[in-house]
């Protein structure tokens, strides 16, 4: 029977490949497709504990974990199909459009009635 | 023997992801992602997880795979530019993320599993995995599965307000 190490080392290795894929991408594609990877990673190692500890609740928690990645992954490739319509590529650099100095950001809210 | 299958099955989850987290055009990334999907679903048979296997195939491979090769058609995104591939001072952050793995590793390497629960392997074999997971699932798990659903309602409503942005 294979121990329990190895598979939280394997888990643990996808997970870091897919860590270091989201801190150095640019590309918004390849940063979903890393997210899923480190997914995965969490996922093997969920089912990994929950078959040495003899217990189920990993198991359920891989269902909702699944299930979250599938919402995640809608609204992230609407917002990356957004983004093209708008700018016509998948840079994850150009998205500085929220990063405002303060005066105008002050300003803004003022415009739009926000007091503070 | 089964140390083999199993090493086989490690090693290449290992070069399946670095494939599928190194190729510049996105549809092979994506169609390496189908693969790596597949082994880890091999895993979960390993664990005695049919139940998460099948769902793995269905919904990863099958649900989620389909939406990013549809959104990589649709936008026709052939290759990334050379020089514009990583964000700048990306070797600092690489070595954030390898020191990050192997802390990670060395710590979940040294997990001794001393307590044991209820569902052992012949339970499961005499009830049957799915109808054993059903019955944490809904016993246990009950409004967390609701509200699994609403969070599925939510990015729903999302993309179409996303969708609606982007048409005005």
């Amino acid at each position: 029977m294979i121990s329990l190490e190895l598979y939280l080392i394997l888990a643990a290795t996808v997970f870091g490949m897919g860590l270091i894929s989201v801190l150095i991408n640019r590309n918004l594609i390849l940063l979903l497709i890393s997210l899923e990877v480190m997914l995965s990673g969490v996922n093997l190692a969920l089912v990994a504990l929950s078959h040495y500890l003899q217990d189920l609740r990993g198991q359920v928690l891989v269902l909702f974990t699944i299930a979250v990645a599938a919402g995640s992954v809608a609204v992230g490739l609407s917002l990356l199909v957004g983004n093209f319509s708008l700018r016509g590529n998948i840079d994850l650099s150009d998205l500085s459009e929220l990063k405002e100095d303060l005066p105008e950001r002050s300003d803004f809210l003022a415009s739009r009635g926000v007091k503070r | 023997m089964l140390y083999l299958i199993f090493g086989y099955f490690a090693l290449s989850i290992i070069g399946i992801t670095l494939m599928a987290l190194s190729r510049r055009n996105p549809i092979h990334a994506v169609l390496w992602l189908l693969l790596l999907f597949m082994h880890i679903a091999v895993l979960y048979l390993f664990l005695n997880a049919e139940f998460l296997a099948a769902v793995q195939i269905i919904v990863y491979a099958g649900a989620i795979l389909v939406m990013f090769l549809f959104t990589v058609f649709l936008l026709g995104v052939r290759e990334m530019p050379r020089e514009e591939r990583f964000t700048n001072l990306w070797q600092g952050r690489v070595a954030v993320g390898l020191a990050m793995m192997a802390v990670l590793a060395l710590t979940l390497s040294k997990i001794m599993p001393t307590w044991k629960g209820q569902y052992s392997i012949e339970y499961i074999e005499r009830v049957g995995h799915t109808k054993a997971v059903g019955s944490v699932l809904f016993n246990e798990f009950a409004f967390p599965f609701f509200l699994i659903g609403v969070i599925l309602l939510i990015p729903m409503i999302a993309v179409v307000a996303i969708a609606w942005r982007g048409r005005s």
